[in-house]
């Protein structure tokens, strides 16, 4: 039972972080029919930019953590001007090749930028675990899921009560009426990307102190972020967000009753069991198919 | 007459040139660009032909590879049974020609899976499908070695009336026998996409309502491809493990798939000679930049080549330049005719 609960508190934290993860590729291929490839990318800069600032010039961690954030919007944004919006209405394959190399541009720079050797940025957090009763959990992983719980709370005000998530919302249904109604397209477009990007950039910098840093630690978080997002839907947000949970949950228990060698092969089976037993998805969408 | 010997001679100038230059490096470069360019003509059937963006098929590669290896090595799979299933070294090319079912085996069962869906879940899928296999060459050790690697995998052999049959060590043999498989690979993408199915793919690629409408079995041809496409990959895989000799779970990285990729794209998709070409390219392109670029440098072009090639080469090397042939040849007719824009070509 402990063993249980352990378990399911650990996929509650993780989940977190995937769902960040999940929420930014899927808003960006809602609103952009994207494939960001990118996506990986730009959560290993994140982690980057919080080892800059909190790790080499001494900065608050929890600066460091917004500045990051911040920085990986800037990244997103310049991504979006210089490579997507020239290929405005090119098909859906021709932007992921452009993605895909974008893709391998950067991870190849943040190896010539910072070595291949691991960092680790330093956390704010006492290393003693939380009890709570018969599990425990870190201060840094609780302060992870507070985090991303915040954020994903946030995003469902953002998109569902302002004035910008109608318009982004409006792009998402039909980008021809939106723009017939006033809606700067292309500014939507930017700012999508920016904020998938965002977020993207936060949940690399808040795992900054949990794992380590090294170039390639974004390739296997993107794809679990493929998965996540095919498992919900493409383009739907909530389905992201359950996605994120659902993988966590398959990836904690698997890895603790089955086998842990293939804790990261269970997002990939879960797609092919969904493919398996219902090929339009869990949260089914009408662009599926065709 | 000679577009048709053309390909001939360019077979005849890429067997005799590097012999003649003999040169053990260069034949090295030219033997893994060539296993490559079989990898690439292979994906140029699923990305240029039928459309479909196939981005895990390094799966099939290390697939071919893994099972040459494991069959020209013999293994014991404990499946849970009293005995332990025992299979001795089988002959080099039997290990082979099994590769290359088995591979084909997998494009059947993933393109029977994987064409449940369309566009980016198609992409996904593919790429979860090879990192799915990264796992399991990684994890099943009892098979695999894990990343141990599988060592000391015999080369392929030969049988030639002066030596009697032998182990390919040398270079020379092993570049032949990998423009002799390319060679093999391309006439039967040849007469595939000539026939009656290359038609139905290309018909389903253009518009796939419209070709379902005319009862083209849309699915039925994607698999058939993709079973193709994979046992042409596997072959590839199998003549790479049984020429550098040891076979790792890297073998299935993604990066793989992207390089071959490139090679298509930069080349020309949906052309014949167009994996070729990009597949000479970009498989010397790397050792060219090694003397002069770090390897992230060399990554950092591949990935700004491929931006470039996508925004001004959208359609590959081979038919920009065809058009510009053909362009000429209009140019140079209407100055003969003395006409300019009246010209009917």
């Amino acid at each position: 039972m402990e063993a249980h609960l352990q378990h399911l508190l650990n996929a509650v934290v993780l989940g977190g972080t995937y769902a960040l993860l999940g929420i930014g590729l899927t808003l960006i291929f809602g609103i952009m029919r994207v494939v960001n490839f990118t996506h990986g990318e730009l959560y290993t800069f994140g982690a980057y930019m919080a080892y800059m600032l909190a790790g080499m010039m001494g900065l608050n961690f929890f600066m460091s953590l917004a500045m990051a954030a911040v920085l990986g919007m800037a990244l997103g944004a310049l991504i979006e001007f210089t490579l997507l919006r020239p290929l405005k209405g090119a098909d859906i394959d021709t932007t992921m090749l452009v993605m895909i190399g974008a893709g391998i541009a950067m991870q190849a720079g943040e190896q010539l930028v910072w070595g291949g050797v691991a960092k680790s940025v330093p956390s704010p957090f006492p290393t003693e675990p939380v009890v709570l009763g018969s599990v425990s959990v870190g201060m840094n992983r609780l302060f992870v899921l507070g985090v991303a719980l915040l954020l994903l709370g946030g995003f469902y005000l953002l998109i569902n009560r302002t004035k910008l998530g109608v318009a982004m919302r409006a792009t998402f249904q039909d980008p021809d009426t939106a723009a017939l109604m006033g809606v700067n397209r292309g500014l939507m477009y930017t700012l999508t990307f920016a904020l998938g990007s965002g977020l993207a950039a936060t949940a690399g910098a808040l795992l900054g102190p949990i794992f380590v840093v090294t170039p390639t630690m974004g390739d296997l978080v993107a794809l679990k972020a493929f998965a996540i997002v095919i498992l919900g839907g493409l383009g739907n947000i909530p389905g992201a967000t359950i996605g994120g949970f659902v993988l966590a949950l398959a990836e904690e228990f698997g890895a603790g009753y089955l086998s842990s060698g293939y804790r990261d092969a269970m997002g990939f089976l879960l797609i092919i069991a969904v493919l398996i037993v219902r090929p339009q998805g869990l949260f089914a969408m009408k662009e599926r198919i065709g | 007459m000679t577009t048709r010997l053309l390909p001939w001679l360019f077979v005849l100038v890429m067997a005799v040139g590097p012999l003649w230059l003999g040169d053990q490096y260069i034949l090295y470069v030219l033997t893994s660009t060539g296993i490559f360019i079989i990898g690439a003509m292979s994906l140029n059937l699923l990305l240029g032909y039928t459309g479909q963006l196939s981005l895990g098929h390094i799966a099939f590669f290390g697939i071919g590879a893994y099972t040459s290896a494991l069959l020209s090595l013999g293994f014991d799979l404990d499946l849970g049974g009293a005995e332990p299933f025992v299979l001795g070294p089988q002959p080099v090319w039997v290990a082979f020609l099994g590769g290359i079912l088995v591979a084909a085996l997998f494009g059947f069962l993933i393109g029977k899976l994987a064409f449940r869906v369309r566009g980016a879940y198609f992409v996904i899928v593919t790429i979860s499908f090879a990192q799915v296999m990264r796992m399991v060459a990684l994890n099943w050790v009892d098979l695999t070695e894990g990343p141990m690697a599988l060592n000391n995998i015999p080369p392929l052999s030969v049988w030639l009336p002066w030596d009697g049959v032998i182990p390919l060590y040398r270079k020379e043999y092993n570049y032949l026998l990998v423009l002799a498989v390319a060679v093999v690979c391309f006439l039967v993408i040849q007469r595939l996409v000539q026939s009656r199915v290359g038609r139905a793919l290309v018909a389903l690629r253009e518009n796939e309502s419209l070709a379902r409408s005319v009862g083209i079995d849309v699915t039925r041809y994607l698999v058939v491809a993709t079973v193709i496409a994979a046992g042409m990959a596997g072959a590839a895989g199998g003549l790479y493990t049984h020429y550098i000799r040891i076979v790792d779970p890297d073998v299935f990285m993604f990066i793989y798939t992207v390089t071959m990729v490139i090679m298509v794209v930069t080349g020309g998709k949906g052309t014949l000679a167009g994996p070729i070409v990009g597949g000479l390219a970009f498989g010397i392109l790397p050792e060219v930049l090694r003397e002069v670029a770090r390897p992230e440098v060399q990554w950092i072009i591949y990935g700004v080549a491929m931006i470039v090639v996508v925004f001004f080469l959208p359609q590959g090397m081979v038919p920009a330049v065809k058009n510009w042939f053909a362009g000429r040849r209009k140019r140079v007719a209407a100055t003969a005719l003395g006409l300019r824009k009246e010209t009917s070509a």
